[in-house]
């Protein structure tokens, strides 16, 4: 099919102008077209120049990057010569952005609707109530809850999913003949992602509109683009149309991105303990505990966050954490570690009773729990430099002094694979996956028994957080310390962990070995996360949606409910008038395989089957097509 | 949440008072001087000095005192002057109305020159002219007023003879007599208490505007003028309203200096000639007035920031 083509990018070159005056080539000459009705994903890792390229379609550069060369031709018109003037006449009207997260991109201050048809009443495309109209229509189209009224609301009062469809909304509003999305479903839970992407799919197609899709992730690019543009340092290393590029890739470099997309969760990924370190004794054991915020009255939170969990963490094992933002992932770090007192239940560390309360456990309790936290950006003191930051803990803990602890920083440095003259250097000079391997030295440097770490590889990019991963696990073989891996990233976990405990809403739903939780029958909702993560092949998407579980619960919210099972809401196969009035019972399968669902375990492999049969009826439909 | 919030900060202003009031009357009365000394003259006998302090109440123990006082002053009850006689109210109250007048047309001018001033620095920063604000603010916040107002005497009365170099108030003057009084404290207040506001304006506005959200805006091809007025002052108006309310706070109770180089009959002079005569009640009003209104500005600037941030006007 031959289309009428509408933006032509030729020899593209941005530059960085730096405090000495020195010029910094981040756009190196790149070319590739976009028709009418096309999407063309622009994929790469941080520094690839990506979102550059991309914001030049609105002749937009971040403040101290310059055009240096090339044109962007839009319609004809080269976008690096417009005028202050025609440049806001362009934006919004004939090219539209949505950015990576929502949250921050909405006005605090102003009403939903108000941010949705802004663009589109300034430049005279539409009134205000020709607006509002088209403003409705695109949220019933975008599948949003209660579209009359969703104007009139402001963004803290809409989930972040929400959020995200709402920025589409306010791209369309001014029926942009292009649309550019930078990572916009990165920062969701797979089941949102999913959700959110089926509306942008759906809304471009319905608009014929053409589209930069700009992410770092080949599974999503798989669903939405027509054509993918690989880039690297500023270069394009291939291009292609999806199909080229997905199942026949050339460049090495686009092989690396294809190798480092994670495979679907299942079984036999997990990893195994070293057998030096193999010791069935649980380093921590929550018991019957319960917590949240507010202060607590006759031992129940005021907002109870978490529920009766029961976890042992095993010595020297991985215990991966899953489950949406929100169900208390975080929350049950935040009381291992003694930040969030708990209301009821125990914390054991070796069999021995820990105080909720860190104030009250003794220095060797706290230096047996360590936190690694999500951000190590804000995590490291930007003042300190990265010795004083790891020789902290070692002289806290362990007294260390002079020579002997910056003998130790180094020992710390080399055990995180970076070198010793790191120790001189400030956080700010290291790049992001750096920094989180400082930030988990930081950690390691108290010599824990268990490291605590809550989304440590999800601000990375793939390839940097395949390595942090693989430090990890070389760590544990190496030292015996046991970790509690916390993440959305379903796929992160099953790759690695030799435990897993799903979460929904506050509740544990399923816990067990990795390869016994990925293999059925699943928890209803730990198979909805399965489903939902995407696979590096085109047409996923839509198979997807067409399963019966997926139509079911995916764009419901969570209810926290304090009795019944929380997943009833969005369960395909809830028993009404059970499941929502009494509290699941605990199943145990073999090797300590636990599901809390009314469901027995024969009518869970029932439902399996089916969903297999199913399944394998539409690949044999494939095969006939 | 927002009902909450707002009545817990006014519970907090009225602690606030209980405090400054413990701390005036303790300070007051360990002022060194004795007013019963002061209305007697050196000459007086021990004995009578003696009556004197027993019929003024000053033989109670500090506590009670304290309490009639607090008593008195809830109930509209300032007290006599103990210099004079006079009763405090009628002190104050003809002084407390030139005060209000003068803060009042102040507030009039300055707020919406500072803030029109302040966006538009904003809205054009690094330009010449905004440079030139944001240069001239500076140098007149280090700038005393006594200074500025001395300028403009020399200049406008002693050089020009357009005005009159004082402004003192007679109470019959005509409309045009009385601004002709009052132009000169008028404009360098208007001068010392806008620069700082303008400063606070422009940089809230500017702080706002390395946000995200302005970024979206700019992306939307918004005018600078509209993200400016709609998106981003919204955002910004806690730390200004917080500015305006100190700078309103000081026009009722720290513009001695200017009230006196201009012999402006206002409420800050009537304090300190209660301290150069030891009129400890009148000294006592003037300071719980004065600290009444910051805490009460203080709270209204509180309230309006709250009321300015939608997550707590439009709960979930």
């Amino acid at each position: 099919m031959q289309r009428e083509k509408l933006v032509e990018v030729k020899d593209l070159k941005i530059s960085a102008k730096n405090d000495d005056g020195d010029i910094i080539p981040i756009v190196k000459g790149v070319s590739f077209d976009i028709h009418k009705g096309e999407v063309v994903a622009l994929i790469g890792e941080s520094g690839s120049g990506k979102t550059t390229i991309s914001l030049a379609s609105l002749a937009y550069t971040k403040p101290g990057l310059y055009f240096t060369g090339g044109e962007f031709l839009v319609d004809g018109e080269d976008m690096l010569k417009a005028e202050p003037l025609r440049t806001r006449e362009i934006r919004g009207s004939k090219v539209a952005y949505l950015a990576q997260s929502a949250a921050a991109t909405f006005n605090p201050a102003i009403t939903i609707g108000e941010q949705v048809t802004e663009s589109a009443v300034l430049h005279g495309i539409l009134s205000q109530s020709e607006a509002d109209k088209r403003a409705i229509e695109l949220y019933h189209a975008l599948e949003l809850p209660d579209p009359e009224r969703i104007s009139f609301r402001y963004p803290h009062q809409v989930s972040g999913g929400q959020l995200q469809r709402l920025m589409a909304a306010m791209a369309l509003c001014g029926k942009p003949d292009l649309m550019v999305l930078d990572e916009p479903t990165t920062a969701l839970d797979v089941t949102t992602q999913i959700e959110v992407l089926k509306a942008f799919k759906k809304v471009i197609h319905e608009e014929n509109s053409a589209a930069i899709y700009v992410t770092h992730d080949l599974a999503v690019v798989a669903q939405i683009a027509d054509y993918i543009v690989v880039l690297y340092g500023g270069e394009v290393m291939e291009q292609g149309t999806a199909g080229e590029i997905i199942n026949n890739p050339t460049h090495v470099y686009t092989q690396r991105l294809m190798a480092a997309v994670r495979p679907k969760p299942q079984a036999g990924l997990g990893s195994s303990v070293g057998v030096e370190h193999e010791r069935d004794v649980p380093a921590v054991r929550i018991t019957d505990m319960t917590a949240g915020y507010g202060g607590i009255v006759n031992g129940e939170p005021k907002f109870p966050i978490l529920r009766d969990i029961n976890i042992s963490v095993m010595n020297g094992h991985v215990v991966g954490i899953i489950g949406e933002s929100g169900c208390g992932k975080s929350t049950l770090a935040r009381v291992m570690a003694g930040l969030l007192p708990q209301a009821r239940g125990t914390i054991e560390l070796d069999d021995v009773e820990l105080e909720g309360d860190l104030r009250n456990r003794k220095l060797e309790e706290l230096q047996k729990i360590q936190f690694v936290f999500q951000m190590a950006d804000t995590a490291l003191n930007p003042k300190q430099v990265i010795g004083d930051i790891i020789g902290r803990p070692l002289e806290f803990y362990h007294g260390l002094k002079g020579k002997q602890k910056h003998a130790k920083v180094v020992e710390i440095l080399e055990m995180v694979e970076l070198p010793a003259d790191f120790a001189s250097r400030y956080p700010m000079e290291l790049s992001g996956g750096q920094k989180q391997r400082i930030n988990m030295a930081r950690s390691l440097a108290a010599n824990p028994e268990v490291m605590l770490c809550d989304e440590v590889t999800s601000a990375l990019d793939s390839i940097v957080g395949a390595n942090v991963i693989k430090l990890l696990t070389a760590l544990r073989d190496k030292t015996g310390v046991s970790f509690v891996f916390i993440s959305h990233d379903l796929s992160t976990v099953a790759s690695f962990a030799d435990e897993v405990v799903v979460l929904y809403a506050g509740r544990v739903v399923e816990q067990g070995p990795t390869d016994e939780v990925l293999t059925p029958p699943y928890h209803p909702y730990t198979r909805l996360l399965i489903s939902s993560v995407p696979e590096l092949r085109l047409g996923w998407l839509e198979d997807t949606m067409q399963k019966r579980e997926m139509s079911v619960g995916i764009a419901k919210d969570v209810e926290i409910t304090s009795i019944g099972c929380p997943f009833f809401n969005r369960c395909p196969m809830g028993i009404e008038g059970t499941c929502e009035k009494q509290n699941p019972p605990i199943r145990d399968l073999n090797s300590g395989h636990q599901i809390t669902c009314h469901l027995t375990i024969e009518e869970l492999e029932v439902v399996e089957f089916e969903v297999q049969k199913a399944l394998a009826g539409q690949n044999i439909d494939e095969a006939v097509v | 949440m927002m009902k909450r919030m707002v009545l817990r900060r006014i519970a907090i202003g009225f602690a606030t008072l209980i405090v400054v009031s413990i701390i005036v009357f303790v300070m007051t009365s360990v002022l060194p001087g004795d007013v019963a000394q002061i209305i007697l003259g050196q000459s007086a006998t021990p004995e009578t000095l003696a009556a004197l302090r027993k019929e003024l109440g000053m033989d109670q123990p500090g506590y009670v005192r304290y309490f009639q006082w607090l008593g008195n002053m809830a109930t509209g009850d300032l007290g006599i002057s103990k210099a004079g006689g006079a009763t405090i109210e009628s002190l104050i109250s003809g002084r407390l109305g030139n005060t209000m007048v003068m803060s009042g047309l102040v507030a009039a001018i300055s707020i919406p020159i500072s803030i029109a001033l302040g966006l538009w620095a904003a809205m054009h920063p690094g330009t010449l002219l905004d440079r030139i604000v944001t240069f001239g603010t500076l140098s007149l916040i280090s700038v005393p007023e006594f200074f500025i107002a001395t300028i403009l005497v020399l200049i406008l009365a002693v050089e020009l003879h357009w005005l009159p170099s004082t402004a003192y108030l007679t109470g019959d003057e005509t409309f045009l007599e009385f601004m002709q009084a009052m132009a000169m404290p008028l404009i360098t207040l208007v001068i010392v208490v806008s620069a700082q506001m303008i400063r606070m304006t422009r940089a809230g506005i500017l702080n706002v505007m390395s946000s995200s959200y302005i970024e979206m805006a700019i992306l939307k091809g918004v005018p600078r003028r509209r993200i400016i007025l709609r998106h981003a002052f919204f955002n910004a108006i806690g730390p200004i309203v917080n500015v305006i309310a100190l700078n309103l706070a000081y026009l009722v109770s720290g513009v001695v200096v200017v009230e006196t180089i201009f012999s402006y009959p206002g409420l800050a002079k009537l304090m300190i000639d209660g301290v150069q005569t030891r009129d400890l009640p009148l000294v006592q009003a003037c300071a719980m007035i004065f600290c009444g209104t910051y805490v009460a500005l203080i709270l209204l600037a509180d309230v309006a920031s709250i009321m300015s941030n939608p997550r707590l006007r439009n709960p979930k």
